[in-house]
């Protein structure tokens, strides 16, 4: 079988002793659809497995207030003994002072509200509501400039916002 | 005495580099080397140390470093403070370790918020996406699947951060802090592709998406050829189940590959088509060159050596003869030399390599050098069998952005003034 083959690989690089195996011990469970769904929280570029929901910065406000103003500061701009600036920087790629934050720098909405839903707040990560996600991460776009604070977003409209360093990357891995 | 030796013994290289075989040839006596006896005792007990004269300690279930090693500790990088104390690094303090193996608790450690407490008993491994049979594998059936063995090096692509993009001048730490999150050991687990042909791949496969059960939910796409290919669930390290700070009870191990990617407490695993395109693979782990633009998926750790003795943060100890010795190792396959230069990158010398290059794995590089009092700047270069070669600082820093600090795999030297202070020096 094709994993014996691989196994055999691996054994003869890392110089161990060989031996034939008729593929695995098969020991793993099935997995359904509805353990599924309530793990599977990533997020891709294009939008897919994004949650029912909505939000715009107008609720946003409030959302950063509570759950991320003690870390990130006012205007979420950063500062000495806060965490990373998250807006800001926009056209700063190419200076000698780059400031690379979430809308400078980074190349999809879709990977912010990933990333907040998953990791963020960092003392209670995975407590907030996926409307709360939705509407703070309009927030977070709207102070930097990416979008108007009337702007809803949902799993329809955050995959189509259109980041200002989207076309600033290239990837460099053989077989994308 | 002295000038019998050094008259037997090859000039390799300019200033005092000598024969990589110098330590080996008949003959020689350093000074010192054969003055080591004692003299005669009236008894037995007169000329033994106090510990020879009473019991040791008892026995114990888990041995425990020297009390006069206790300085040997990983030295902590935590850039939001109080705030976060489990976000950041610690680094291996390569200034006190030799051979190519990190000792466990000295392994370098990132997290991103903290280190999780989990229960082995309630964890397990799913497999899911684009696959004919999504699978749940638990820790206790996982630990009967075959298992593979290989010594391999895992580096953070911020190791070097010091000497990037960072800061305008060269700054004084230890050789831990400058290459430090690079660690070695010897990894054994369950071949990855084992598990994904029992959950069969399906067309249009072409990526992972590998998630850890740490508190940020520590996410990145890893190609599926790299899977399977000499991917790894490790499930003991150096021989013992893998620390909670190196992902216990499991964490993914891709030879070669930069240490984010390896993901810690290893939960998840979801086949798709395209990359997710992460938080940690896009505003994080990406490259940001000079022209602005950013280059993704620069996932091998390049060609890289670093000299850990001398080095910061220690003093020469007076002129005469010190081993120059370091690390050298490459993402890419097997370090096949490694030279070594005592004046600046003026002249060098090829440097005895500890043992048979294996890929991925580091090799301990080692020069015999007479230091003669003389202003000195240290080198190393490595090169491995794919054809690369460690670049120069220089060229490496104008590649990229300013601030950029990933990926630094550029040559570190290591001035010595005749007072004996060692200094990180950019040249």
């Amino acid at each position: 079988m094709f994993g014996v083959k691989r196994l055999l690989v691996i054994a003869c690089f890392s110089a161990t002793s060989v031996y034939a195996l008729d593929g695995s011990p098969g020991l793993g469970q099935a997995l359904d659809s509805a353990e599924i769904t309530g793990i599977d929280i990533s997020i891709d570029a294009t939008g897919r497995n994004l949650p029912v929901g909505s939000g715009t910065a107008l609720q946003g406000a409030s959302v950063y207030e509570a759950k991320c103003l003690a870390c990130h500061g006012a205007g979420a701009v950063g500062g000495e003994n806060l965490a990373d600036p998250l807006v800001g920087g926009i056209g700063t790629l190419t200076t000698d002072k780059p400031l690379k934050t979430v809308v400078s720098y980074w190349p999809y909405a879709t990977t912010l509200f990933d990333y907040v839903r998953r990791a963020m707040p960092l003392n209670a990560p995975m407590s907030l509501a996926d409307d709360e996600v939705y509407a703070v991460s309009a927030y977070l776009l709207f102070l930097g400039g990416v979008i108007e604070e009337s702007h809803e977003l949902n799993a329809e409209t955050l995959p189509q916002v259109k980041m200002p360093n989207r076309d600033g990357f290239q990837s460099v891995w053989a077989d994308r | 005495m002295k000038s019998t030796t050094e008259n037997k013994l090859e000039k390799v290289a300019g200033n005092g580099l000598l024969g990589r075989r110098a330590f080996f040839q008949k003959g020689i006596v350093w000074l010192g080397a054969s003055a080591a006896g004692v003299s005669m005792a009236a008894t037995t007990g007169d000329a033994a140390p106090p510990w020879m004269k009473t019991p040791g300690a008892p026995l114990r279930g888990y041995g425990q470093p020297s009390p006069h090693t206790e300085a040997t500790q990983r030295q902590l990088l935590q850039p939001y403070g109080t705030m976060a104390p489990g976000s950041g690094a610690s680094v291996t303090p390569l200034q006190d370790l030799n051979g190519i193996i990190t000792p466990n608790g000295l392994h370098f450690e990132r997290s991103h918020n903290g280190v999780p407490a989990i229960d082995p008993e309630q964890h397990e491994l799913f497999i899911h996406g684009l696959v004919g049979q999504p699978l749940k594998i638990s820790y206790n059936d996982l630990l009967r699947y075959p298992t593979v063995t290989r010594t391999c090096f895992i580096e953070c692509s911020g190791n070097g951060l010091f000497n990037a993009n960072l800061a305008d001048e060269p700054m004084q730490m230890p050789v831990g802090h400058l290459h430090g999150l690079m660690s070695t050991s010897e990894w054994t687990g369950v071949p990855l592709s084992l598990l994904l042909d029992e959950a069969g791949i399906e067309a249009g496969a072409a990526w992972l998406l590998a998630e850890g059960a740490d508190p940020v939910a520590m996410s990145r796409s890893i190609p599926v050829s790299k899977a399977m290919d000499d991917a790894m669930i490790a499930l003991y390290q150096n021989g013992e189940p893998v620390r909670p700070e190196q992902g216990y009870p499991m964490r993914l191990l891709l030879p070669g590959f930069e240490g984010n990617m390896q993901v810690k407490w290893l939960r998840r695993i979801k086949v798709t088509d395209r990359p997710t395109y992460t938080k940690d693979e896009t505003s994080k782990y990406s490259d940001h060159l000079a022209d602005g633009s950013s280059n993704l998926f620069s996932f091998t750790m390049g060609v890289k050596s670093a000299i850990t003795r001398p080095a910061l943060p220690y003093r020469m100890q007076g002129k005469g003869f010190y081993e120059i010795t370091g690390l050298a190792w490459s993402g890419h396959g097997a370090v096949t030399r490694v030279e070594v230069s005592a004046d600046g990158g003026t002249s060098w010398a090829d440097a005895e390599l500890s043992s048979p290059a294996l890929s991925m794995s580091p090799v301990r590089f080692r020069s015999p050098w007479q230091w003669d009092g003389s202003p000195s700047v240290l080198m190393s270069r490595a090169h491995d069998n794919k054809g690369n070669v460690q670049m120069s600082r220089a060229d490496w820093s104008v590649k990229y952005a300013a601030g950029h600090l990933y990926h630094n795999n550029s040559i570190q030297a290591w001035a010595i003034a005749t007072d004996g202070e060692i200094k990180n020096v950019w040249s």
